[in-house]
């Protein structure tokens, strides 16, 4: 098959960019997205110019250092997919589409396709964690958790911390991805002892950090390709309100 | 250098605790004049640079990914074992301690492997302290699955993204210490060599990947969690940028490489569907709990999967293992799927796979009940395939998985390099020639977390007066020249062969002669292949754009520059070995019904290549003593 791409060069984030357009042929519809990428670049590199970077590793949809906005969606429009989980079967022959970088004040352009998302690593280094260190663990089983709330706990916990939810947000809110982190450990006894405190310093540093605020649009889960839910958005706010009577005055 | 393994006295079971008991510590208010620099922030990585930086030193860690989250960790999927015998089915450390040593063909540390065993306890502790959600029972208790080469239940998972949870938790851990400002990390930073002061590791030369700037980094310890090179073939289920080019720097500064042919091929990865493709995505191990491996009996088959009855079915892993079934190791499960495929019995388009079916577990669990225990990995296998696999089988082919080989290290972990340690699976010792499924993320996780704080302090306790370690010297000076020279070499090359066509070829070779199934005429022409191929990249690859700012066709070149060298060791490694154990299959070294022969007179020992002149290699030898087991002929039957 072919396809046009359009797709967003910037040398850095002081600098300006724009969209520059390649014409791909032989492609085949059994390609991932990535892989099609992989065939641009070492077309570029023979001909001695820079090629697109572009955020990549695992391949199989579990790290999340891919991102890429496809046509205007996070991740491609699948839906629940990574871009690396995306294949060409997923577009027509002859079509043109539109590869940007996740948008948002937070995620700061590195070079063409790349972003910085430590912003996010620093949301979880606020609390985004249980203080038990190495040795100090109890007996696994002394503490049972019923098997609903493991799984529960569980479906949180999936983030892979992409930012897709972020790059779709009308706000460029990570409400999704904090909450996942709340939800996950908030759910669990082990996390009870810190909950308060957590939910308190992660909701802000979400917003010291320029993400915005939450408008219940429910975008993000739409895109999210662990399908956390809207809910835990709903259950931070609880955890976030309970916690600000609780423990702030 | 005479190989000391450093294992303690008394007996097995003793060892480790003995070692605790005597080895040197260093006083907490000391421990702060201390630097440690982590290369690598996955499970053994991040997990010593948390437990590091807990006990109050200074950790400086490095990664290549934008965040440690991201580590190759995160896709282990199946599970983590340990002998917590919660199921009562007869487990304890001693019969996970024979497991693995059995698995691993009797070419594995016995005192490392037992320590293992020992520690993987403490492990599913910790890790369900840092909140992991592992998979629970009814009543609220922790589940448990079984893993091929094993008999009993001792496998700890969280559906099929265990490796994820346990990285997750161990990431949240180095985040907590980058809060209390015991721990720096270096994210998007490459590692391009390591300095030696006066024989002792005492720094790093990194590379930012955002900026290109090269920076010297200086430290009383370093320590390698830089993980497996199985991306050497290319394809294989490794990530992209997972590379072995740290511990390949290290080893031509003089830390000695142990069975680096050792590489397991993982028998249920999705197969190839054509040359375009960079990856070969893993189906967790764990399937084999209820899938059932076929191919049909006739060659020319052109029936659908679901069409074909059981008797037109040949259930070869059934038929040739009964005691084990589906549930043999990874490295005889590969070999019978070659066996068939190459006897022309391979399904789909390129028969180059075989079937994994689910069709008798749904039948008798409810597919709500697969769904639970693998949905994840069902929905990736759509996700990639566009094939629904409660409906019809998986299709399903070995590829390049793990590498059982790594740095020499002794039993505290250190490798030949004084003051260079290396965990998890850029070591050895513990897999032996073929490692049992949920090993990895347990080996990785205690070398990182319980093992390896426990052992450094005995060679920092020397360093207490030693003062910060100075980065304005000529050996850092020199080991910075290096690093700029070969990046400005690369850069000078501007040939026209992109190089991912050159690392596909590099795979091709050796995935055909090192790969599953060796022998000698193959590997001499593979030698000769790896060599011209090295003098065609040097020559001709294309490596576009400049060293200032990010430039991914650099670091793949500088990556590959050193596969092409780590393949030509792998080879002579493999040609040296005049024997069959486990993942390294040498057809001229076979019994008649084709199962492995070992040669444990002549073979009984790992090797350890010293690198010698700058292009020829030594070994050395080290015994493999067995005192609590016999080695017998392994058999899975």
């Amino acid at each position: 098959m072919k396809l046009t791409l359009k797709i967003w060069r910037q040398d850095n984030a002081k600098t300006k960019g724009k969209l520059v357009s390649y014409d791909l042929s032989d492609l085949s519809s059994d390609m991932s997205f990535l892989e099609m990428l992989d065939v641009l670049n070492e077309q570029l590199a023979v001909k001695g110019e820079r090629v697109v970077e572009f955020d990549h590793d695992c391949r199989e949809g579990i790290c999340g250092q891919c991102s890429l906005v496809i046509n205007g969606q996070a991740h491609g429009p699948e839906g629940h997919y990574t871009t690396c989980q995306t294949h060409l079967r997923s577009f027509k022959d002859g079509e043109t589409l539109y590869v940007e970088p996740f948008r948002a004040n937070a995620f700061p352009v590195i070079r063409d396709l790349k972003v910085d998302r430590t912003s996010m690593d620093r949301i979880i280094q606020s609390g985004g964690y249980i203080s038990s260190f190495t040795g100090m663990a109890p007996e696994a089983n002394s503490t049972p958790i019923h098997h609903d709330i493991a799984e529960s706990a569980f479906d949180s916990a999936a983030c892979i911390g992409c930012g897709a939810c972020v790059a779709t947000c009308k706000n460029s809110s990570a409400a999704l991805f904090v909450s996942a982190k709340v939800g996950h450990l908030a759910k669990l006894p082990q996390g009870q002892v810190e909950r308060m405190e957590r939910v308190i310093a992660m909701v802000t540093t979400h917003d010291d950090e320029g993400f915005g605020s939450c408008t219940h649009t429910g975008a993000c889960a739409m895109v999210c390709p662990q399908e956390v839910q809207l809910l835990d958005i709903a259950r931070m706010n609880f955890e976030y309100n309970r916690a600000v009577c609780l423990v702030k005055d | 250098m005479a190989l000391n393994a450093k294992i303690p006295a008394g007996p097995l079971k003793d060892k480790w605790q003995n070692y605790l008991a005597k080895t040197r510590i260093v006083n907490p208010a000391n421990r702060k004049k201390l630097d440690v620099i982590v290369v690598g922030g996955g499970l053994s990585g991040g997990g010593a640079a948390a437990s590091l930086a807990e006990l109050g030193y200074n950790v400086k860690v490095f990664f290549f990914q934008d965040s440690a989250r991201r580590s190759h960790s995160v896709a282990a999927q199946g599970g983590v074992n340990a002998a917590k015998n919660y199921k009562n089915d007869g487990d304890n450390i001693y019969r996970m301690f024979y497991d693995t040593i059995k698995g691993g063909d009797f070419r594995s540390r016995e005192a490392n492997v037992y320590r293992m065993a020992e520690v993987s306890v403490d492990l599913i502790d910790h890790m369900v302290a840092q909140g992991v959600p592992f998979g629970r029972e009814y009543g609220g208790y922790l589940s448990n699955r079984s893993f091929g080469g094993v008999l009993v239940s001792r496998t700890f998972y969280a559906r099929g993204q265990t490796g994820q949870q346990l990285l997750l938790a161990t990431y949240q851990a180095m985040m907590k210490q980058v809060k209390v400002g015991k721990l720096k990390q270096y994210n998007r930073h490459e590692i391009l060599d390591i300095v030696l002061v006066n024989g002792k590791a005492r720094g790093i030369i990194a590379r930012n990947l955002d900026t290109g700037e090269i920076s010297r980094h200086a430290a009383h310890a370093v320590v390698f969690g830089t993980g497996g090179f199985g991306k050497i073939f290319y394809l294989s289920t490794l990530a992209m940028n997972s590379n072995g080019s740290a511990n390949w720097r290290a080893h031509k500064k003089g830390a000695y490489f142990a069975n680096p042919s050792w590489t397991q091929i993982h028998p249920t990865a999705l197969p190839q569907s054509g040359e375009h493709q960079s990856k070969l995505t893993l189906m967790s191990e764990s399937l084999r709990n209820d899938g059932r491996i076929w191919v049909p009996k006739n060659k020319d088959e052109q029936r659908s999967p679901g069409d074909i009855p059981d008797e037109d079915r040949d259930y070869y892993l059934e038929r040739r293992y009964p005691a084990f079934g589906n549930l043999v190791p990874r490295d005889v499960a590969s070999r019978a799927a070659k066996e068939r495929m190459d006897a022309g019995y391979g399904v789909g388009s390129l028969k180059n796979a075989v079937y994994l079916d689910f069709k008798t577990a749904i039948e008798r669990l409810g597919e709500d009940t697969i769904k639970e225990r693998y949905g994840n990995l069902f929905t990736m296998y759509e996700k990639i395939t566009a094939i629904n696999a409660y409906k019809e089988p998986m299709k399903i082919s070995p590829a390049a998985h793990f590498s059982m080989g790594g740095l020499w290290v002794d039993y505290e972990l250190q490798t030949s390099i004084p003051g260079l340690f290396a965990v998890g699976e850029a070591n050895f010792a513990d897999h032996g020639a073929n490692r049992l499924g949920a090993n990895s993320l347990l080996q990785a996780s205690v070398d990182g977390n319980f093992i390896l704080p426990n052992t450094i302090s005995n060679y920092l306790a020397d360093d207490i007066r030693t003062g910060s370690i100075s980065t304005d010297t000529p050996e850092f000076d020199d080991a910075e020249k290096a690093v700029k020279d070969q990046v400005e070499k690369l850069l000078a090359i501007k040939g026209t062969m992109p190089v991912d066509q050159i690392h596909r070829r590099l795979g091709k070779i050796m995935f055909k002669e090192v790969a599953m199934s060796r022998n000698e005429k193959g590997m001499i022409w593979a030698i000769e292949e790896i060599r011209k191929l090295r003098k065609e990249f040097w020559e001709n690859a294309a490596i576009s754009g400049d060293e200032k700012g990010p430039n991914s066709e650099l670091e793949k070149a500088g990556r590959l520059a050193d596969y092409l060298e780590i393949a030509e060791l792998m080879t002579v490694d493999a040609l040296n070995r005049k024997e069959s154990c486990g993942a390294h299959f040498r057809e001229d070294y076979q019994t008649e019904d084709g199962e492995a022969m070992r040669d444990d007179k002549n073979y009984m020992y790992s090797s350890a290549w010293e690198w010698e002149n700058g292009k020829e290699w030594k070994e050395h030898k080290e015994p493999l003593e067995f005192t609590e087991v016999t080695p017998t002929v392994r058999s899975y039957k």
